[in-house]
């Protein structure tokens, strides 16, 4: 169960408790709407659901990232929220606008607000380093050429590649370099939200720590709100203010949330819950358990 | 006992036991058969939203010049060859086959005439496009399909493009002009490799030939073919496309996607084709009651 589930935001939202006079309701400001909302989410694929009644809630500046073993349905929440996968049942608002009412259009434009890190980089392979960061530029603004080469070099630039690599194609580039070049596309449009999804997955342990440094160099840079899909704990410590676990729907109960725990990082191996602390520690323990006694979905 | 079998078991016993495995092996069919409709209507009702998001897009933007070039040099000019190699071919096979018979009556200087007819409105099309759904429509797919599984169409969507108007409206186009033009280039090719075959391998005077060439094949023959390659190329892409933005995951998807692709659009110009010509030839016969007369 959500052992240690404090959420940041119930206390960000709600007034203090104080016996000391206050403005006027009038005058008191409202709070702030968060940008990002999930309100009892439900996703599912041909019959089996991944995701359960999710509701989240992510107010602007916040890095987020979002823990979890392969399976439990990050990537899939992620791709929720920027309507590349619609959900079954429940909402989605970004900004106060309805993702599930939007039509494909509204979409297309919304989606210009949010860069989106792929796993893998998803870079276009027949278009160099170049073509891919200026794809953005390309498509959506009337920049010039010389002011788009200029970004591009910028861009690339904050993420550490040098010009040379600006005429190589992706699969002439090692796994590291792409995923700074995914990251410098995401950031060419400056994007109000970066969602990464395993930004460190399949990289050394060094360049895993490059990129988590571009992640919070990025948060220092630009006033991006930030959600990182990752099951790497370092990933998770070093860059979020905020630790949203999930769990496999295939091993939870009916009555189990999917979310064990919703807190701050450093308070996660305080959890109550098992499988959070087995998590964090990266021990099978829980998981062994269930192997041997056959509650598995394998 | 009266009634009993060597297993012990009596004859009712052993009969229930029958029907209940044919009655099993009766429901598992209607399952699968089930399974099977539910499968090809929610493949059907897939091709169907996908050709109509298509269709907006097609009436409401054109494609950026630079998404359209690259198609257009790989549907069109890389195909040439091929489809100028299928046409030759085609229309001297046509004499060969042709030869013997039109000899028996003495009308071999008639050939030219069927053999450009028949490619003209019949074979120049439809083998073009079979050549084009296995160069082109394969390509398509597999390309779209490694795009789908390595995320970058996701990616397209991601950066704010739509990957119906980026990807698949280029590809619409390129098909549905230039397939036609092809098509032309196979009936060109085919009338002069029957022409080639028939005059100088098999000796027939080739004053005549070119003669009841020309005073049987109209320009009505000639729309009707082009005509055809129109909705040949618009299933080529539409049918690749779909194919390719659905591919399953691995490498395995893809091969899939590539070659249901070719099945697909090998199928429906068939298909096309008969409805097509059908009501082409409804028209033909409203126009020109009399009808063309060769022989």
């Amino acid at each position: 169960m959500a052992g240690g589930t404090q959420n940041p935001l119930s206390h960000a939202s709600s007034p203090p408790a104080s016996p000391v006079p206050g403005p006027k309701p009038a005058e008191t400001l409202p709070p702030e709407r968060p940008l990002i909302e999930m309100d009892r989410l439900w996703v599912g694929f041909e019959g089996l659901w991944v995701l359960r009644d999710i509701h989240l809630q992510v107010p602007r500046g916040q890095t987020l990232a979002i823990l979890g073993e392969s399976g439990c349905g990050k990537t899939v929440l992620l791709k929720t929220l920027i309507g590349l996968v619609r959900p079954s049942r429940g909402k989605v608002y970004f900004d106060g606008l309805d993702l599930t009412r939007l039509g494909e259009k509204e979409l297309t434009r919304l989606r210009r607000r949010i860069g989106f890190v792929f796993q893998q980089a998803a870079l276009f392979d027949s278009m160099s380093v170049y073509e891919n960061v200026a794809f953005p530029l390309r498509q959506h603004t009337d920049k010039p050429e010389e002011e788009i080469r200029d970004i591009v070099l910028a861009r690339l630039a904050e993420v550490g590649l040098s010009p040379k690599v600006l005429t190589k194609y992706p699969a002439e580039l090692s796994g590291g370099m792409r995923k700074r070049v995914g990251l410098a596309r995401a950031l060419v449009l400056e994007p109000e939200v970066i969602l990464y999804d395993e930004p460190t997955t399949g990289l050394d342990p060094i360049m895993s720590d490059v990129i988590n440094e571009l992640i919070l160099q990025t948060r220092q840079c630009h006033p991006v709100t930030s959600i990182v899909v990752t099951h790497d704990m370092r990933t998770a410590q070093k860059t979020a203010d905020r630790v949203v676990m999930l769990y496999p729907l295939a091993r939870l109960g009916p009555r189990e949330t999917q979310i064990l725990y919703d807190g701050p990082p450093d308070q996660m191996e305080k959890s109550s819950d098992p499988r959070v602390r087995d998590f964090v520690r990266g021990e099978a323990t829980q998981r062994l358990l269930e192997i041997r006694t056959g509650q598995t979905e394998e | 006992m009266a009634g009993s079998v060597p297993n012990g078991l009596t004859r009712p016993e052993v009969e229930a036991g029958w029907l209940a495995a044919v009655g099993l092996y009766l429901a598992n069919q209607i399952t699968a058969l089930g399974a099977l409709v539910v499968r090809a209507v929610t493949e059907l009702g897939s091709f169907v939203l996908f050709c109509l998001r298509t269709g907006r897009w097609l009436m409401f933007r054109l494609p950026p010049w630079e998404t359209l070039m690259p198609n257009f040099y790989q549907i069109g000019v890389r195909s040439l060859l091929v489809v100028g190699l299928t046409g030759t071919f085609t229309g001297m096979v046509i004499a060969v086959q042709s030869y013997a018979q039109f000899r028996m009556l003495n009308l071999e200087t008639r050939l030219g005439a069927v053999i450009n007819l028949a490619l003209v409105r019949e074979l120049g099309p439809v083998l073009a496009a079979t050549m084009l759904a296995g160069r082109v429509g394969s390509a398509m797919a597999a390309q779209l399909g490694t795009m789908r599984i390595t995320e970058q169409i996701d990616a397209l969507a991601a950066l704010g493009t739509n990957p119906i108007h980026y990807l698949v409206v280029p590809r619409f186009w390129a098909c549905v002009v230039l397939i036609p033009m092809l098509t032309l280039v196979a009936d060109f090719m085919g009338i002069l490799g029957g022409a080639f075959y028939s005059i100088y391998l098999l000796g027939i005077d080739y004053h005549h030939y070119l003669q009841n060439s020309r005073e049987f094949v109209t320009l009505f023959d000639l729309w009707v073919g082009v005509s055809k390659s129109f909705f040949f190329g618009a299933a080529i892409a539409l049918i690749a496309c779909h194919r390719g933005f659905h591919c399953g995951p691995g490498a395995e998807g893809v091969g899939r996607a590539a070659t249901s692709a070719f099945v697909a659009c090998f199928v429906t110009i068939l298909l096309l084709d008969l409805v097509l010509g059908i009501i082409l030839k409804g028209i033909e016969v409203a126009l020109w009651p009399e009808g063309p007369r060769i022989l």
